[in-house]
């Protein structure tokens, strides 16, 4: 039987980790991610774990001292935040290339400037071509059992990639909620050990980690890169299939929300998909309107093609991002998802809204409003650009 | 040789994961030499074999043996000239180019 609990995201992370024992955690604190490598810190003092835990000066320590652990043959991870992330950025790219399976627990906060601790997409939206795996939760639930899945995804052989579980600065992270926590013994079964195929410490194998790849190597080792990433998605599938057997919980590359018979949809990322689902059910019960949602879960691999056959049907998409990327196509949701449709020669209309940077609020009203224009939208045809905001103040 | 198996003729899905190298000193293999723009020349008949320009090399491209220099390894001299300076009997000079 699960063990009911309540618990802030943060927890529910830290408790993971100490589900899962790994074997080194370097870590730098930050806000709003500070909680996790406390908790872990706890954990080991009080004796109830043996993780080797590594307080380093700088998160491109961090970084560094995770990436020196797992080409050693550890099973590595750190948590970081907003400008943590930023130090750890070049560290962050030798870690994919590397192909070393870390994880970092990242609580999404905006990246300064001008500075700001709330949730908000800047940081890992700036990583997403940095070669890592890329997985959102909604909920205090979503980001422990993404936790779960982060090890048995990066470690498999076919995928041997970085991997980063994102859950929403403050909102999750600090929102105590219900949770239902997989027991132990389970935990262990389902993530198991880890066994490097190849390792520094191997006590007979000779073993080179990172060389120099002239341009003529560099442009294979990426396409190689790539391929971990194509792979990642199957084994995505795999993982959560087994979860599933393990706790009953359905996991994918993205939710559908009352998509089924949708005619108009929002694509979102994040905690706001829950004010989002709020918003669905007041429409549906009052009007009868037909809207629903596409939750991502999984960014990095991008799932395209499925995107845009869960996408196929409807009339008119609003596409919401929570990070700035100051292009005239929008912000990267936007952006990859207009591209996915495009490929796919989809009919549907579509806007990318900007809402909730650096925390500011989004409501079920607002949402309510997102689903009148895109009515609006598909009986004119009529888009007034490639990008439009959400609670900004405005003249 | 590591080159055998991998070189620039390789195709992505020879390249090993995270190109991870699973033989050691293979640096030997890689030729830094051919970044060479000014070349060390060795005059033997002036050289006392003192071995002033063995450590100073930062390539270790100055082979020893029986406590006598011998002649340059080209393959990784990179041209730097230290090994001239250092030379208090002008028994290396550097020549323009490879």
């Amino acid at each position: 039987m699960a063990i009911r609990e309540r618990l802030s995201g943060n927890e529910a992370v830290a408790y993971a980790i100490k589900q899962i024992n790994p074997d080194v955690m370097p870590a730098f604190p930050i806000t709003p991610s500070t909680e996790i490598p406390q908790y872990v810190a706890n954990y080991i003092a009080n004796g109830e774990l043996d993780t080797e835990f590594i307080p380093v000066e700088s998160e491109h320590s961090a970084m560094s001292a995770t990436l020196g652990a797992s080409a050693a043959g550890a099973r590595a991870l750190t948590a970081t935040s907003s400008c943590g992330m930023a130090l750890m950025w070049e560290e962050l790219y030798v870690a994919a290339s590397d192909r070393l399976p870390i994880a970092l627990a990242l609580v999404n906060r905006a990246l300064t400037g001008p500075i700001n601790i709330n949730a908000d997409h800047s940081d890992s939206m700036g990583a997403r071509d940095s070669g890592w795996i890329q997985i959102y939760a909604e909920s205090n639930q979503e980001v422990y059992d993404n936790f779960l899945q982060a090890y048995p995804i990066a470690e498999n052989k076919d995928v041997m990639l970085p991997i980063m579980i994102c859950q929403d600065g403050f909102i999750t992270s600090h929102g105590v909620e219900n949770i239902l926590l997989v027991e132990d013994e389970l935990v262990k079964d389902f993530v198991g050990e880890y066994e490097p195929e190849h390792y520094l410490l191997h006590p007979t194998e000779k073993m080179a980690v990172g060389p120099y790849a002239v341009s003529n190597y560099y442009m294979e080792t990426k396409r190689a890169q790539r391929e971990a990433m194509l792979q990642a998605k199957r084994v995505i599938l795999e993982v959560a299939e087994k979860f599933e057997k393990m706790t009953g919980r359905k996991y994918g590359f993205f939710e559908e929300y009352r998509m089924e018979d949708a005619e108009y949809a929002i694509v979102i990322i994040g905690s706001a998909a829950g004010t989002c689902k709020a918003a669905i059910d007041e429409i549906r019960n009052t009007t009868g309107k037909k809207v629903g949602l596409l939750k991502i879960r999984v960014f990095r691999p991008f799932p395209e093609e499925e995107i845009a056959k869960a996408l196929s049907h409807v009339k008119a998409v609003a596409i919401m991002d929570r990070s700035e990327m100051f292009a005239g196509t929008g912000g990267p949701l936007g952006a990859e998802v207009r591209a996915a449709l495009y490929q796919a020669k989809a009919q549907a209309e579509v806007v990318n809204y900007f809402y909730g940077l650096g925390g500011r609020d989004i409501t079920v009203k607002d949402f309510m409003q997102v689903y009148d224009n895109l009515e609006k939208i598909a009986t004119t045809h009529e888009v007034s650009g490639m990008y439009e905001y959400i609670g900004l103040r405005e003249r | 040789m590591i080159q055998d198996r991998i070189n620039e003729k390789s195709p992505w899905q020879d390249i090993t994961e995270g190109n991870k190298i699973f033989e050691a000193a293979t640096s030997r293999e890689f030729c830094t030499g051919e970044w060479r723009t000014s070349t060390p020349v060795f005059h033997e008949e002036k050289c006392k074999q003192c071995l002033l320009c063995v450590p100073v090399c930062p390539d270790s491209s100055i082979p020893v043996q029986d406590c006598k220099r011998g002649e340059f390894d080209y393959d990784h001299c990179k041209g730097c000239g230290i090994c001239a300076k250092v030379c208090p009997f002008d028994a290396i000079s550097m020549r323009e180019g490879k």
